[in-house]
This record gives structure tokens, sequence and C-alpha cells, in this order.
């Protein structure tokens, strides 16, 4: 009885406790969402004020058919898995050299961090402007050298330099989760296969690959999470071109609110993006769910 | 086939000498027990034979074959670790067919080979299931079966029942001897168990600080220690150490005594003492007397002979079992 009365007790006291949490998570995220639903079903311009009108769909018929939409979703699955592709792949490749013993281990390991640390806005415009540079850049000078064309890499390869350039900004941090998934591998199975006749490819296959598998789960959950948002590279690089070729949807969404002005079209775009985002989402938790249970 | 040499192995890492040299004969066929306190350089001398670590000078003979630069695959050895060591992400079946794959067998052979030891270490139901859901002595058996397909030229134990509880480890010491009764494979054992050493061995090797102290079999360790660090280590409970005056009687800077070769009396008898803890084992009682002039000694009795703390007793030394030793802790025979 007394148990049963202090439980009572102890619940809604935990009820009161959460509370204050509860209600900032709904006045951030629900009041910003149901706005947004709200502007997306309005004409609403502004460079015409006072004049917002009801207008049902009009805004997601208009954004789901213009051509630039294909373009932008394509773009923004192709910078996540060219990215995620890249840092997985060079991840596990630089973690793999990072564990061998070497002279000046932990200064390495702070250097191959700091791209990590250096901001989007930054690491882009030194891409842009000291590598990327069809005149003075670094990739120039070294086409020059053995005497080729300088190759004009954000007007001919827009996508492929933002992929790039986010690719570097972001493997450090793969290279740092599968390190240290790396490091926990038992020394006594990797002797083991070593004394049942695996070579060095062997036991990558069937030793370290299937140790890594949850921490490259991780890798691609949390990258994916902040790839389907990438922006500043975008902004301060090829602003969205030359024409739509390195538009994202995050950047369209942008395009729409801030260079047209048109906010009933640009929450449309938003509410779309949710969308897809979650879609996206189902996929990899269902992926994830498998990877966490074995 | 089975033979393993060392001649003059050595290891050092850094300035420290683990090993400062050794020489082993290990026969075909036989089960060498490497014994001894933990950091006495044991589970290194296996390393060493394994090739997992490379030998700072020496070579190491296997089969008649110099075997000094070979990597640990190319040895013909098979080795079982104190963690066991199974890959967790393989089911049992492809945790035991590993070494088979790697060696490029054919899938029927490797099938039929697993099922055979899977059969011989009573397997065949867990085939399937992942080593996370096997028990510790389940697990061992799968690490031994993984040792076993190979059909190696030995096999190396490290510690292999430290983390097994205390009933599964009798067992399992069982399940290994008969292990070794039906494959008739040298087998090399390392433990700090002397009772394991003592149990299973054909021959034990005594190790201390990187040197072997004595090599027999268990029985001529045991009646015949070469020295006091030989004579203490095996045997349970310790032998019982004596110096000065009683020693000098036989000529002698120490002498020691089992404690199952003191003969107790309540009346007569060579020393006095009281009786401290009594320890009851049923079928034996361990006293712990404090023997006027001399120290704790301990004493292993029948279970009928009922003393209490604070009982004054008397001990005599079996003349025949006195082990008598020299100022440099040698034995004089």
């Amino acid at each position: 009885m007394g148990d049963a009365m202090a439980t009572l007790h102890t619940r809604s006291a935990a009820r009161l406790m959460i509370a204050p949490s509860v209600l900032l998570l709904l006045a951030w995220m629900i009041v910003p969402l149901a706005l947004t639903i709200y502007f997306s079903l309005l004409r609403y311009n502004l460079l015409m004020p006072g004049m917002e009108e009801f207008a049902g769909l009009t805004n997601y018929t208009y954004f789901l058919t213009d051509p630039a939409f294909f373009q932008a979703v394509f773009n923004t699955l192709a910078i996540v898995l060219g990215v995620l592709f890249i840092t997985v792949v060079g991840g596990i490749g630089l973690a793999l050299l990072l564990d061998q013993p070497m002279f000046g281990q932990g200064i390495v390991r702070i250097l191959v961090i700091a791209p990590f640390l250096i901001m989007p806005t930054v690491a882009a415009l030194v891409w842009k402007n000291m590598f990327m540079n069809p005149v003075n850049g670094l990739f120039a000078w070294l086409a020059k050298l053995v005497g080729l064309q300088p190759f004009d890499f954000l007007a001919n390869a827009p996508l492929f330099s933002i992929i790039l350039i986010v690719a570097w900004q972001w493997l450090p941090f793969a290279t740092l989760i599968l390190l240290t998934a790396l490091q926990s591998l038992d020394e006594e199975q990797k002797e083991a296969a070593q004394m049942d006749g695996a070579g060095a490819l062997s036991r990558f296959i069937y030793l370290v690959l299937p140790h890594l598998s949850r921490a490259i789960t991780v890798v691609i959950l949390i990258q994916t999470i902040f790839l389907l948002s990438v922006f500043a590279e975008i902004l301060v690089t090829t602003n969205g071109g030359p024409g739509t070729q390195s538009t994202t949807l995050t950047f369209l969404v942008y395009a729409q609110a801030l260079l047209q002005f048109d906010v009933g079209g640009a929450s449309a775009g938003g509410i779309i993006a949710v969308i897809l985002a979650n879609i996206v989402a189902f996929f990899l938790m269902r992926m994830i769910g498998k990877t966490l249970e074995a | 086939m089975g033979s393993i040499t060392l001649k003059n192995v050595s290891k050092v890492f850094g300035a420290h000498a683990v090993i400062p040299s050794i020489d082993l004969d290990i026969n075909d066929g036989e089960f060498v027990v490497f014994v001894g306190p933990s950091g006495c350089g044991k589970s290194t001398l296996l390393r060493l034979i394994a090739g997992l670590e490379d030998v700072s000078d020496g070579a190491i003979v296997i089969d008649g074959k110099n075997a000094t630069e070979l990597p640990p695959a190319k040895r013909g050895l098979s080795m079982v670790f104190q963690s066991y060591a199974l890959y967790p992400h393989m089911s049992v079946r492809a945790n035991i067919a590993f070494p088979l794959k790697m060696a490029g067998e054919d899938k029927a052979v490797i099938d039929k080979k697993v099922e055979d030891a899977a059969r011989v270490l009573n397997l065949t139901d867990y085939l399937d299931r992942k080593p996370r859901q096997l028990s510790g002595g389940q697990r061992q058996r799968v690490a031994i079966g993984r040792a076993i397909v190979r059909q190696p030229e030995a096999f190396l134990f490290d510690e292999p029942l430290s983390n097994l509880d205390a009933a599964l480890r009798v067992n399992m010491r069982l399940e290994i001897s008969q292990l070794h009764q039906q494959l008739k494979t040298t087998m090399v054992y390392v433990t700090h168990d002397q009772v394991e050493a003592m149990t299973m061995a054909d021959k034990i090797v005594v190790l201390n600080r990187g040197r072997i102290e004595q090599v027999g079999s268990p029985l001529e360790l045991y009646h015949r220690p070469d020295n006091l660090f030989v004579a203490g280590f095996i045997g349970s409970p310790k032998m019982n150490f004596i110096s000065g005056g009683p020693a000098a009687s036989h000529q002698a800077h120490t002498i020691g005594v089992r404690p199952e070769h003191l003969v107790l009396s309540k009346d007569h008898g060579m020393w006095q003492g009281t009786v401290g803890v009594a320890e009851h084992l049923g079928s034996d009682t361990f006293l712990h007397v404090n023997a006027d002039g001399i120290g704790t000694m301990t004493a292993r009795v029948s279970g009928d002979f009922a003393v209490t703390h604070g009982d004054r007793v008397f001990l005599t030394p079996d003349p025949q079992r006195l082990h008598r030793f020299d100022e440099k802790g040698l034995a004089i025979r």
C-alpha cells in the first residue's frame, strides 16, 4: 500500500520534472513545423506584404514541377552518397594506417582531426581560392607544372568539387570513429587468425571489417543527418550553379525564400524536404537495426 | 612428428631479459606443462614457440626443421588462447572451419572435418550458434575444435582454464587429458596452477624468472625437487621449510617437510607446538601449528584427528621423506 503510494508520488514528481523539457521541445519543434505547414498553404510573397491569401496546394504543385526540383533531389543524393563513400573507404584506410605504431603518433592523430574543427565556410573558401582556383590555385599550378591545361573545378565539375570539399571535412570524423573501433579489436583474435593461417588481407576481410561494421553504421547514420543539409559549402563556392548543377534541396528552399522572396513556395519545399529526409531515415534505421542487432 | 626443440632461446624486451637462455626438448606426443608464478616468462616462451613473438637469439626446431624464422601459420602448430579468441561474428561452424578455409580446403572436406571435430567435442547441437550464445565451457571447446581440425604437429594452450569456474575447470582438465589420449599429439600447456600441472602433465617444466628450475615428471618433481623453489611450488599445501638448529642437525642449511609427511601426536614427538587454525576438508584436516622455536608449520592429518585451536600437539617428520637443501637452496642428496 505504502509502496504503491510512493510509486505514485515518484511518478507524478517525475512528470513534473520532465515537463519543462517537454514544453521546450514542443515550442521548439511543433510550433515552427505548424507554422511552416501553415505558410506552405498560403500565397505569401515578401514583395507583396499584406496580400497573403489561402492558396491550397498550389505551392506544392509549383515546387514539385519545378525542373530544378529533380536536379536538386539528385544532387542531394549524389552529395550524401559520394561523401559517404569517400569518407568510409578513406576513413578505414586512414584508420588502418594510424593504428600502426609509428613515431609521433599522438601529433599525427591530432593533425588528422584538424579539418573537422574548421568551420564549413572557411574550409570551402580555402578550397575555392587556394586549391581549385584555375589561375592561382594549387591544382592549377600542379597542372601547369606538368604542362597540362588548368582545370576549372567549380565551373566544370561543380558537384564533384563540392563532394570533394565536404568529404575532406568529414573524413577526420569517420577516421576517428573507425580508429577507436579498430583499437578495440581483441589482440588475441588477431593472433588466433594469424595462427589459423589468415594473411593480412584475409584478416582484414574476415576479422577487421566485421568488427568495424557497427562503427561504419554509426558513421553513415550521423553523417547522413548532417550531409542532407549541406549548405555553406555550396553558398560560398558555386552558389548552386552553374545553372542548377550544384543546387541541393536545402539550397533550393533557400533560393525560393531569400532570392525569390516566395515564403509560401519555400515552406512547401521545406515540408517536401522533411518528407524526403524521413524516407531516407526510414531505410537508414532499418539497415542500422539489422547491424546493431547482430 | 611433433617434436619441439629449443636451443639457447632468449627473449629481450628493451633492456629487460624476460628469458635469458633456455634449452628444452619436447618429444613427440608428450604433454608438457610450463608452470611457474605470474611473470616467470612461461607465456612468452609459448608465444616464442608459436611464432607470435620473435626470438632475440637461439633456434626453435619443430619436427626436425628449423622454424625460428617461419611465420606462425607455417609452423604447423595451433593454439588455444586464454580468452578463447573466437571470432564473435561467425557461427561455431564458421569458427571451426576458419583455419581450413584459410588453407583453401574443399567445401566438402571442410564440412566433414568440422562435423567430426564437433562430434568429438560434443558441439554438434551448437554448430549454428554464435560464440556469445555459448557458456564458458562450450566456448573453450569451440576454441579446441578450431585447434584440432588442422591436425597440427602440436597444440599450444595458454592458460586455457583460467576463465572457467572451479567445477568446470576440473571437467575441462579431464577432457583435455582424454583428448590427448585420443589424438596422441604433442601438447604444450601453460598454467600457473600447480594442480593442473600435476594432474595433466607427462613432463613439467618449472619456470622462475625466465629460467628453467627443473624438468621432470610430476612425481619426480614431487619426490625429488632440485631446489627450494621447486620444492615450494610443487605440492599443496606448500612444503614447510625449517632452517637453523633443526636443519643443522641434518647437516643442511634448510630442511623441507611436506605437510603430509608430518606425523602428529598428542603426547610425544620431536617438535612441540600450538594449533592455530584447523581447516577441515572432511577426509583430511590441514592444521596450522605454531611450533615452538621454529615458526608456523602446516600439517595434514586424517579428518578423525580431533584437535582445536589452542591445543598442544607434537610433530615428527618422516625421516625418509625429509628434503635437505644447502645455503644456495640446492638439494643435497
